[in-house]
Order: C-alpha cells, then sequence, then structure tokens
C-alpha cells in the first residue's frame, strides 16, 4: 500500500478545510464538439495548500485543470458551461479578461517548455508584459526571488544568459515553476508536471511544490498515486469526466468511499 | 516444397530444407535492397550528367563574354579638334571629332597611309563604332587631358573581337568573309605587338542594350530586375506575411477559410504568363502605368511569389511547437503577444528562406515580363521604377535570338550571370536554415 502517514498529510487534513475555498467549480460540463469530457464537476479548492486530481487517462482531469485558466479558450471546438469562481470572482464572466485571469493562475506543463530565450528572459518575460517593474533592477530582483522560490537560483545565478533550453529536464521544469511565479499568481496549476523527469529531478520539484504551497493555491494533476500521496493535502478521483470522489488525502488512499476509486487506487484499472 | 509438409516428415529430414528455404528468402531479401539502391544511384548519376552537362555547355560557351578585345591607342587630344576657344567650351567638347582622333591613332599604330582612302576605310571599319563615345567620356571626365596625348582602351569591331577569340575562319574565300586578308595582316601585327588584347569585360556589367555585340551589356537589366525585386520584396513579403500569420493563427477555420486555403495553393500552381495578362490588364491598361516600368515587372513577380511566401510562412509558423504558445499565454500574454515575441522570431528562419526562394523564382521569371512590354530596347539606366527598363532573363531572350557571334557568347554570359546569383541566394537560404536551426 501507499505510504500516507506523514505529517505533513496529517496537519493537511486539519487544515485543507473547504470553508475558505479559494477556486469553486460547480457543475463545469465541457464538451469537444459533440463529445462530452466532462460531467457535472463540482469542487472546492482551498487555498494554501496542494490539491491533486487523480485518475487513468482521458478521464477529464487535465481537461478540468485547463478550465480553471481559461486555456481550453484557444481550442475552436471546446465548449464550457457551469460556473468556476476565484475568489467569488466568476472567471467566465464575458466583461473578465482572460489575459489578466492567466496572470493570476499560472500554469505549469507536462513537458517542459522554455522560452528558446536566456535564463533571464525566461522569468523576466512575464513581469515584463504585465508591467510589473518599473526599473531593471525591480526586474533583477524579480528574477532573483522567482529563481530562488524555484530552488534554481543557486544552480543558474552565474549564466542567467545561457539559453533556457540548455538546461536539464528537471532545471526547465524549475526554470518554468520560476517563471510562473515570476508574475505573483494566487493559483499555480501543474499539469503532470513530473512525467518528464527522472526520479531525482521528481523529488527536486515535488520538494519545491512543497515549499510553494505555503504561499500559493497549487492544483497538480498527475499520473503517479504515490506522487498524489506525497504531496497533496486534498485529492480528487476522476473517472470517465466524472469526479467520483473527493476529500483528504489521507481519506481517499486510505479508506475510499467510492468501489470505483478502491479499484484504481488499488491499480485494478488505469 | 511447402512447409506444410514439415509436420509428416522427420525433424532430421525436414529441417535442411527449411534452412535452404530460409537462406533463399534472405539471400532474395539483400538482392532486391541492393537493386532498390543500385536503381537510386543510377538516378542521381543521371541527373548529374544532365546538369554537368548543361553548366559545362553554358560556361564553355560563355566564358568568352567576359573579355573583351580591345585596341591600346595612344590617342593625340589635338587642340585644334576642339574649336578655337581656349578652354573649349562644353559645346565644343561635345561636337569635337573623335572619330577622327581615334582613326588617326589607329592609322598610325597599324602603319596605315591616311592618304589611300581604301585603306583608311578597312582599318577604320576595326575600330568599335563606339570608339569616339570612349574618348568623348574621358575628355568630359578631365578637359585639362585636351592637347595631350593619353593610352585609351579603345574597343575593336565585333568581327575583330571573333578573330582575337579564335572564332574567325580564315580559310573561307576572302570576298565571303568579314575581314580582308589586309585587314586580318594588320591584326595580326597589333596583336603580336600587344597593342590589340584581350581585357576583362567590363562593359558587359555596365552598357545597356546595343545593336554592336561589343557594346552590348546587362547593366540596364540589372538595374532593372535590382527594382523589380526590391518591389517584390517590398509588396510581397509584409501582405504574403500578415496573410500567413492570419489564416494560421487567428481565421476560424470554416468553409471561407477553407476556400481560400486551398485557393492559395492552386494560386502558386498557375502559369507565370496567366500573372503578366493580369498585369497587362490591370496595372497598365486599367492603373495606367507606362509599359515596360520596372513597377510593373514588380507588381505582377510580387503576385505571383504571394503564394510562395504565404505557403512557406504557414509552414514555418505551424512548425513552431504548440508548447510555446501554451507557455507565452500561461504567463498570460495576449494572443498578439504571444505570436510577435515568440513564434514569429522562431519562424523567421523559415519565412526568410521562403523568401529567398520566392525571389530567386521572380528573379528568373520570363514569360509575364514578356506580356507587360519589358522585351524592350533599352540603352539608358532608368532613373526610377517608372522609366523603361529590361530584366536579366528578358535579355538573355532577346540576345538569344540575335545573330553574331558576340551576341551568342552573351548569350550564355549573361546566363551565366544570371545563375550566379539564383546560386547566391539559394545558397544564403540554406546557411540562414543551417544557421536558425530549431532551437526548441
Amino acid at each position: 500500500m501507499l505510504n500516507v502517514t506523514t505529517p505533513e498529510a496529517n496537519r493537511a487534513v486539519t487544515r485543507g478545510n473547504t470553508l475558505d475555498p479559494k477556486v469553486v467549480a460547480k457543475d463545469v460540463n465541457v464538451y469537444y464538439g459533440e463529445k462530452q469530457a466532462l460531467f457535472d464537476v463540482t469542487v472546492n479548492i482551498p487555498d494554501r495548500g496542494v490539491m491533486a486530481f487523480i485518475g487513468p487517462s482521458g478521464c477529464g482531469k487535465s481537461t478540468f485543470l485547463r478550465c480553471i485558466n481559461r486555456m481550453n479558450d484557444t481550442i475552436p471546438i471546446c465548449r464550457v458551461t457551469g460556473k468556476i469562481t476565484i475568489d467569488d470572482e466568476d472567471i467566465y464572466d464575458p466583461a473578465l479578461d482572460v489575459v489578466q485571469l492567466r496572470a493570476r493562475v499560472g500554469m505549469v506543463f507536462q513537458k517542459p517548455n522554455p522560452f528558446p530565450k536566456s535564463i533571464y528572459e525566461n522569468v523576466a518575460y512575464g513581469p515584463r508584459i504585465h508591467g510589473l517593474a518599473a526599473t531593471k533592477a525591480e526586474l533583477d530582483h524579480i528574477v532573483q526571488s522567482s529563481l530562488e522560490k524555484a530552488a534554481l537560483w543557486k544552480e543558474v545565478k552565474d549564466r542567467l544568459n545561457d539559453p533556457g533550453t540548455g538546461l536539464s529536464g528537471g532545471q526547465q521544469q524549475r526554470l518554468c515553476i520560476a517563471r510562473a511565479v515570476a508574475v505573483s499568481p494566487e493559483v499555480i496549476l501543474m499539469d503532470e508536471p513530473c512525467s518528464a523527469l527522472d526520479p531525482i529531478a521528481t523529488a527536486k520539484v515535488e520538494e519545491l511544490i512543497d515549499e510553494l504551497k505555503k504561499n500559493f493555491c497549487i492544483i497538480i494533476v498527475t499520473h503517479s498515486m504515490q506522487q498524489a500521496a506525497r504531496v497533496s493535502q486534498r485529492t480528487a478521483f476522476f473517472h470517465l469526466g466524472v469526479l467520483v470522489e473527493e476529500g483528504a488525502t489521507n481519506d481517499i488512499f486510505t479508506n475510499p468511499k467510492d468501489q470505483r476509486t478502491q479499484d484504481y487506487i488499488t491499480g485494478r484499472f488505469g | 516444397m511447402t512447409v506444410e509438409t514439415a509436420p509428416m516428415a522427420t525433424e532430421t529430414h525436414a529441417a535442411p530444407r527449411i534452412r535452404e528455404a530460409t537462406q533463399a528468402r534472405i539471400r532474395k531479401r539483400y538482392a532486391a535492397e541492393r537493386r532498390f539502391k543500385a536503381y537510386g544511384v543510377a538516378a542521381i548519376l543521371f541527373g548529374l550528367v544532365f546538369l554537368v552537362a548543361l553548366f559545362s555547355t553554358i560556361a564553355t560557351r560563355g566564358y568568352t563574354a567576359f573579355l573583351q578585345s580591345a585596341f591600346t591607342l595612344p590617342v593625340h587630344l589635338d587642340q585644334s579638334a576642339f574649336g578655337s576657344s581656349t578652354p573649349p567650351s562644353q559645346t565644343d567638347i561635345q561636337m569635337a571629332d573623335y572619330t577622327k582622333l581615334a582613326n588617326r591613332a589607329l592609322f598610325q599604330a597599324l602603319g596605315v597611309d591616311p592618304a589611300n582612302k581604301a585603306d583608311a576605310k578597312a582599318a577604320a571599319q576595326l575600330l568599335s563604332a563606339n570608339a569616339d563615345v570612349q574618348i568623348r567620356q574621358a575628355v568630359q571626365a578631365d578637359p585639362s587631358l585636351i592637347g595631350k596625348t593619353i593610352d585609351l582602351e579603345l574597343l575593336a569591331h565585333g568581327n575583330v573581337d571573333t578573330l582575337m577569340k579564335g572564332h574567325f575562319d580564315r580559310s573561307i574565300a576572302e570576298n565571303r568573309r568579314q575581314l580582308s586578308d589586309k585587314q586580318l595582316a594588320w591584326l595580326d601585327k597589333a596583336a603580336a605587338s600587344g597593342q590589340l588584347a584581350k581585357h576583362f569585360n567590363t562593359g558587359l556589367f555596365t552598357y545597356g542594350a546595343s545593336s554592336k555585340p561589343e557594346t552590348a551589356g546587362v547593366g540596364v537589366a540589372l538595374v532593372g530586375s535590382l527594382y523589380m525585386m526590391l518591389i517584390v520584396l517590398l509588396i510581397a513579403v509584409p501582405l504574403g506575411v500578415a496573410a500567413a500569420v492570419y489564416l494560421e493563427e487567428f481565421a476560424p477555420k470554416n468553409l471561407l477559410t477553407d476556400t481560400i486555403e486551398v485557393n492559395i495553393n492552386n494560386l502558386a500552381a498557375v502559369p507565370s504568363i496567366v500573372f503578366g495578362l493580369l498585369g497587362l490588364a490591370i496595372f497598365i491598361n486599367f492603373m495606367g502605368i507606362p509599359r515596360s516600368a520596372a513597377l510593373v515587372g514588380g507588381l505582377v513577380l510580387a503576385l505571383m511569389t504571394l503564394p510562395t511566401i504565404i505557403i512557406a510562412t504557414r509552414a514555418a509558423v505551424a512548425a513552431v511547437p504548440p508548447s510555446i504558445r501554451e507557455a507565452a499565454l500561461g504567463v498570460g500574454a495576449s494572443k498578439m503577444q504571444s505570436i510577435t515575441h515568440h513564434v514569429l522570431p522562431l519562424a523567421v528562419p523559415g519565412i526568410l528562406t521562403g523568401t529567398i526562394i520566392g525571389l530567386a523564382k521572380a528573379l528568373g521569371e520570363t514569360a509575364p515580363l514578356l506580356m507587360i512590354g519589358m522585351v524592350a530596347f533599352v540603352v539608358d539606366f532608368p532613373k526610377t521604377p517608372l522609366d523603361a527598363s529590361t530584366a536579366l532573363p528578358v535579355q538573355i531572350f532577346m540576345w538569344a535570338t540575335a545573330a553574331e557571334r558576340g551576341f551568342v557568347e552573351r548569350t550564355a554570359g549573361a546566363t551565366l550571370i544570371l545563375l550566379a546569383f539564383l546560386i547566391c541566394m539559394n545558397v544564403t537560404a540554406v546557411i540562414l536554415r543551417r544557421r536558425y536551426e530549431r532551437r526548441w
């Protein structure tokens, strides 16, 4: 069985309350053309913690994640109904500027995708287009603190002008996290951030997630149940476009209420 | 024998037969592979042979065009030839009888008696009709030369040039060939003394059209082609890139955009003469731009190049991985920002390659220019794109129809110049592609 009795996870159960959620989704349905990908997903996601979405491939967990920063808007045939709010603000409100939303909701992708520019430029790009720094010194400060938050500063501080694509896979992914952190988002979405990394790089990124949750609301999609158990305080299990079960990570892994969850975490399917 | 019989026989009996069949099959497979490779090599060799034949034919016929025979003569700029006033007025310099000065120098060099009318006439025929212009230009450049004797390289007549390049057949009866025995004797003497020699032919690059081969050059055609390339660059590149980026990134996918896409691809395959007709109908007849103007040619070639650039740009933009776009959108860049900051810079090498190849195609295009009157005998350099001019491939086309030996070698020579330009452009495209290869 999975080891979920870490002190971290225990504390999370008490802290991961749903009374004051950061992100609230209610009856979210997503359609790709004729095909419905998500069915009436309702979930509350707490602030300052890690929420993991698990489930077999094609279950809709990434689709749901991409609804939260409206990345699905870029797919022409995709249609979203229902309501998602961040701090009680409807993010599908037509009056809301999607560009501003994406500055508030950062995203880290499955495959590390640094811009083919220097390390410095990768991190500075977001603050620059949002006008977060008035001077070069301020920008330097943002870049440094973002790289520090992403636990990358020590490794790259002497080669900030080297191309970001020249880093190792794990460093690239942490650079992408630094890039997301640099615009001071409130929520960080991570779409299988470790699936392209080796175990050592994975451990580093997980350590980093643990550190980041003190300041951000983190939502992570993962294929690895061990990872969900290690980093998250709450877990939601998706199956065939339905949110089957959601609760404290401890409970989901040790005492699942639904048979499908039980089957999945014991490896019957998936 | 088939394998089905194997179970019937004993193992020791069947094994060798199966092994044999397997080996035969393997041998056959390798033979097929070798045959396929041989076909490929043969195809490449076949192509190479033709390419080498083509290039060597053009080169052997054309290299002589880069040399031109000229007399190096001490020309005495006699004060009396320039009127009575000192210093001579502009009109005097303009009107002076330079032919007389040139002939006098030539007669002296060849030892011809000017009093002998027949000899003098025969000797004068050996100089290019342009020799007087050459002396006049020298005097106009520096009037202080008047009264002095200067050494000048005066172009020889086309027939003399043919003789110098070894294309003249002396065995033909005297009354049927271009140069008489007497003229040949003079020329042999001049060549032996070094007064008549072949020099690098700068005139090939500076002269315009001429009915005399020794003063015909691709200068005007080069300027015309340059104007047209600039117009293509200014019109087709911005339009093409804008259209391609819109179609690739912004346009909704519906029947209309699908139709436009298909038609852009079709447009790239439209025969170029059709574009010439379009240019004739719209730019000349409807809009009233003068015929033979480089502007019309440039516009027509721009229309022709547009599909090539659009297709190349779309391919380059589509080749930028979606992860880069997502990364930009993910940090809150607008769609426009993600395109101008990330997608376009990454697509630039592809766009440049497509543009250069499109330009190279336009540079070598002849048919549409025939329709808009660029097959013209243009002597003066066009000062603006609205003046009459001609283009490099059109100049080749016109020379190819001329009979003189000098034009035959010029046809090949101009083809070499055109090929050199095309090779330069294609090499640039390859270098750009290598240099900015995918960096993601």
